[in-house]
């Protein structure tokens, strides 16, 4: 069984606040690059996957080069390969462009199962996986928390919404959202970083998979930092604890948020 | 042309974010100059009558067998029928994690643009136009739309809950077409993780734990749940208290958990990293409760209480519960 798993190279986390408007609008982003934290879920089960089944997995990026440092951690994790989809001449698209050319990727790669993460921690649409799908005409689940068992052509899951947990079984291939439950992602080992350092991975242009640019449906416009919070903390003083609990209850009572 | 809704049920009914899409989207409606559909899918129609009181002008049900319990791609089928049926030139779902699903499903499978977990919309020149919160709710942007349709998701909480008036609107039904073979996925079970708590994303306010706790964390989430309680409040925690234990994941905030935007935030024993930041930034009004005065929450925090949580959370809840007569 071949597992895809689509892994997306964003900034790190704690680097989010600084990255600026213009960072945004020019696509240099001025932060140290990783794997979205959300994909290493992916990955993870992948490899997990490869325990209990006969499983050839491949992390797939699409961005600029420097994407290949997501799939170098994805490699150094241990999966079994690694594909990039260069973007950088590629403009005007979106989610669905994005869609597309990873689709595309995957039917080249002869996938039975694609993982994705729950979303980016950049562009946070959580709706790129559901494009895969639909351009592959494959069943999709989102939000999956365990996968129960993949036999006779069928994947059963377990996946969490709002206030219930649903057991679900598609047939095969399909495309598989993860979430945060499903697992506890590896740190890369010593041996597994010196091997994916010397991985040299395959890079498509995007073109070559058929993806023109402008083909996007929406576009970005006003792209602006939100107004910054001013709040200036009042600290509640008092000479016991509950003098400062009464004051405190005094002051949201007077904010009308109780 | 038509601004169509989905109206989400879950076992507890309509889902309350639904109502606020509805909402919204009778303003939306009425700069396209055109109507409001609600479009309620199930096995009946029972649904339909709890969603005229918010106003729509049609209330399509789209009704059948296969729509007795919801699934991805019998709902999204479902929904299309209904965009040809009325004509529909605007989507709009609650951006739950069905409604984000569908949304996501829907607009790819239509080819139209969407804008995923929106906090905002207008009509700017006869377009629609959504806004979207970005980069962990560090960027805005505005979404536009070059396609014939145009579909978004509503982060909950974007928009009051509409107050429900004399029932209006009428009732139409559509056969969705649709037979088991057409649908994909088989839903073995269903259990219901309901413990009737208050949801996070749906709260107005949020007691929230992190690893302040660390000392007796039993007793300082009991602490926390006690003052939840008495404020009708959700419980939430930061992933420092989830990856110790102290509480399920369902709880977190944060990056990698709930982007909330409650009324009032109440943080105690969270230092307010920038991941915890990324999830409550939004709270109207935040108050912290830490033991160290430099903690970096105190500079996103509204009102503070420098002191140990264990005696500052009960004082609280005593106090809140002599004002509030309970
Ligand atoms: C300047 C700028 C302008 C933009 N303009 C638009 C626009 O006009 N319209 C629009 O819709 N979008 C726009 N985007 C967003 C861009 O198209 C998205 O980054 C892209 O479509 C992926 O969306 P996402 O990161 O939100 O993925 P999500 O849907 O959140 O990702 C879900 C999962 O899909 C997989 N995945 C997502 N992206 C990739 C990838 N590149 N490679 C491999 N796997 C991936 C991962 O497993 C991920 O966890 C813009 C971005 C920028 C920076
Ligand atoms: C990719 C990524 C994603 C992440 N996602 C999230 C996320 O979704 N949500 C999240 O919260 N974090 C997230 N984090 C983790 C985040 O960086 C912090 O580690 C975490 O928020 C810290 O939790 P905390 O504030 O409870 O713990 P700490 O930072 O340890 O703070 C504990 C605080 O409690 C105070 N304290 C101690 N004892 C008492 C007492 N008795 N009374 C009062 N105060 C006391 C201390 O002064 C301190 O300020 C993420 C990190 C990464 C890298």
């Amino acid at each position: 069984m071949k597992v895809v798993v689509l892994v997306k190279q964003t900034p790190d986390t704690a680097e989010l606040p600084k990255v600026s408007a213009e960072d945004v609008r020019s696509g240099k982003i001025k932060a140290t690059m990783v794997i979205n934290p959300w994909d290493e879920f992916a990955v993870e089960e992948a490899i997990l996957l490869g325990d209990r089944y006969d499983v050839e997995s491949v992390a797939i990026s699409m961005g600029s080069p420097d994407a290949v440092d997501a799939l170098k951690h994805a490699l150094a994790m241990g999966v079994g390969g690694a594909a990039l989809i260069d973007s950088s001449a590629l403009s005007g698209g979106d989610l669905w462009t994005t869609a597309a050319a990873l689709a595309a990727a995957v039917k080249a790669q002869g996938a039975d199962l694609v993982l994705t993460g729950k979303q980016s921690v950049d562009d946070n649409s959580g709706a790129v996986y559901a494009g895969v799908a639909a351009q592959l005409g494959w069943p999709m689940v989102s939000a999956v928390t365990k996968i129960v068992d993949i036999s006779n052509g069928q994947i059963t899951v377990e996946r969490m919404v709002e206030g219930a947990q649903e057991t679900i079984s598609v047939p095969l291939p399909a495309v598989i959202s993860v979430g945060k439950e499903i697992n506890e992602p590896r740190y890369p080992s010593f041996m597994g970083i010196r091997k994916a350092s010397k991985a040299v991975i395959p890079s498509t242009p995007a073109a070559e998979l058929g993806i023109a640019s402008g083909s996007g449906k929406t576009q970005w416009t006003n792209i602006r930092k939100p107004e910054e919070r001013k709040t200036k903390c009042v600290i509640i003083e008092g000479a016991t604890v509950e003098e400062k609990a009464a004051k405190l209850v005094d002051a949201l009572l007077a904010e009308k948020v109780i | 042309m038509s601004v169509l809704v989905w109206i989400e049920q879950n076992q507890n009914g309509v889902v309350p974010n639904s109502f606020e899409v509805l909402g919204k989207a009778r303003e939306i409606a009425a700069a396209l100059g055109t109507q409001t559909v609600a479009a309620v899918l199930g096995d009946n129609a029972s649904a339909a009558e709890s969603v005229r009181p918010y106003g729509p002008d049609v209330v399509l049900a789209i009704t059948g067998p296969v729509l007795a319990n919801y699934r991805l791609s019998a709902y999204t089928a479902a929904l299309r029928k209904a965009v040809e049926a009325v004509g529909a030139t605007v989507v709009l779902t609650a951006a739950t994690v069905r409604g984000r699903e569908v949304a996501a499903m829907l607009a790819s499978q239509l080819d139209a643009g969407y804008a995923p977990d929106a906090i905002d919309l207008r009509v700017e020149n006869g377009r629609l136009v959504a806004v979207r919160s970005v980069y962990s709710n560090n960027i805005l942007a505005d979404v536009t739309f070059n396609s014939p349709v145009q579909v978004v998701s509503v982060r909950p909480r974007s928009f009051p809950m509409p107050e429900p008036g004399a029932p209006g609107g009428e009732v139409r039904t559509l056969d969705p077409g649709l037979s088991e073979n057409d649908v994909k996925e088989k839903v073995l079970e269903v259990k219901s993780t309901d413990t009737g708590e208050i949801s996070l994303t749906d709260a107005s306010i949020i007691v929230s734990g992190g690893r302040g706790v660390a000392q007796d964390p039993a007793k300082g989430f009991a602490l926390v749940a006690e003052l939840a309680s008495v404020l009708g409040a959700a419980v939430g925690a930061s992933r420092a208290a989830v990856d110790a234990g102290y509480i399920p994941y369902k709880h977190q905030v944060g990056q990698t958990g709930k982007t909330v935007k409650p009324d009032l935030y109440i943080a105690a024993g969270i230092s307010g990293a920038i991941q915890h930041l990324a999830g409550m930034g939004g709270s109207k009004v935040i108050v912290a409760i830490n033991k160290d005065p430099e903690a970096p929450i105190f500079e996103k925090a509204n009102y503070g209480i420098v002191g140990d949580l264990f005696q500052v959370l009960p004082a609280l809840t005593a106090e809140f519960k002599k004002r509030l007569g309970k």
